[in-house]
């Protein structure tokens, strides 16, 4: 190299890189993308299974009186079924 | 995953202008006579390998951090400094075996700093490998800590390789080494290239460092559900 007289030509190397560099970045943003979108998805089933769950596992209870004066609830209990 | 902020929606739009600024200043800077076109790459490479070292020292003080507070918001900024700072350095090699090849007839010699180079790529490959081999997140975390805080020395270490030892890679900025084939001095239109090159990849690096850290937060609540969904 240091006794030559003209330039070489060493653009397929210089085009090698540049299209290796951006590869690898676009690949690297893809893939952020995509976990990105597996990860949003698996939250929103996750939330979903976590709503399902808490009403499951909370006892069931009549809602309390309303405004219109609805009957008031009392546990069944024996001495309720005695009288 | 919350929204995105509009600050990071500008910064987005920044850093591919900004790339492909780079790009462009990069492609019509001066033709270096010796080399020729390859030599193009250099801004590329620089500046890749300038964002990815900073990377890796910046995961070291985020371990420390981490060590102090025990405050895992830490962890995830340190996870996302060594994954961009590894694909930021991946780049580095790959670039600096392409322009080798015309300059040195070699794709890859175990020269000083090319042998850094690869061990610090390494030593972070081998951490996310071992980082998934650990459940318990205080655990990965404190042992990430430990083990980037360790790996961190590995950067300066690459940094200085061709300032310590005898080596053919060059020393462009800040030193004339004699022995090193491939050596150029730059015109004023080169450093401008060169310069906003270092920019531009600072600009990129912080945007997907920002990106990132909102995809390991998102992780984080995704793990924290599924624990609550299977207790």
């Amino acid at each position: 190299m240091f006794f030559q007289d003209v330039t070489p030509d060493t653009s397929g190397y210089m085009i090698a890189g540049f299209v290796i560099s951006f590869v690898v970045m676009g690949l690297y943003v893809a893939s952020m993308y995509l976990r990105a979108r597996s990860l949003r998805q698996d939250q929103s089933l996750l939330e979903e299974m976590d709503k399902e769950a808490k009403p499951a596992a909370e006892p069931k209870r009549p809602a309390s009186p309303g405004p219109l004066g609805e009957k008031k609830y009392t546990p069944v209990t024996k001495k309720s079924t005695q009288k | 995953m919350e929204s995105k902020p509009l600050t990071l929606k500008i910064l987005d739009v920044v850093a591919i202008l900004v790339l492909i600024a780079a790009t462009y200043m990069a492609l019509n800077a001066p033709t270096e006579r010796v080399m020729g076109e390859v030599q193009k790459v250099f801004y590329f490479h620089i500046g890749t390998a300038w964002t990815a070292l900073l990377g890796f020292i910046l995961a070291g003080l985020f371990s420390v951090v981490y060590l102090v507070t025990k405050d895992l918001k830490w962890d995830r900024y340190q996870v996302a400094a060594i994954e961009v700072s590894l694909v930021f350095f991946l780049i580095t090699i790959v670039l600096g075996s392409i322009w080798a090849r015309p300059a040195w007839n070699t794709w890859w010699t175990w020269d000083p700093r090319l042998t850094t180079a690869a061990v610090t790529e390494l030593i972070y490959v081998a951490y996310f490998m071992l980082r998934q081999g650990i459940d318990d997140p205080d655990r990965r975390a404190r042992f990430g800590a430990v083990y980037a805080l360790v790996g961190g020395l590995s950067a300066p270490i690459t940094f200085f390789a061709i300032r310590l030892f005898r080596t053919i890679h060059p020393v462009v900025i800040g030193g004339s080494n004699a022995e090193a084939e491939g050596g150029f001095s730059m015109s004023a239109d080169m450093r401008t290239a060169f310069f906003f090159a270092l920019f531009a990849f600072t600009i990129i690096f912080i945007d997907l460092f920002w990106n990132r850290i909102r995809l390991g937060d998102l992780q984080d609540k995704v793990e924290q559900l599924k624990l609550k969904v299977t207790m």
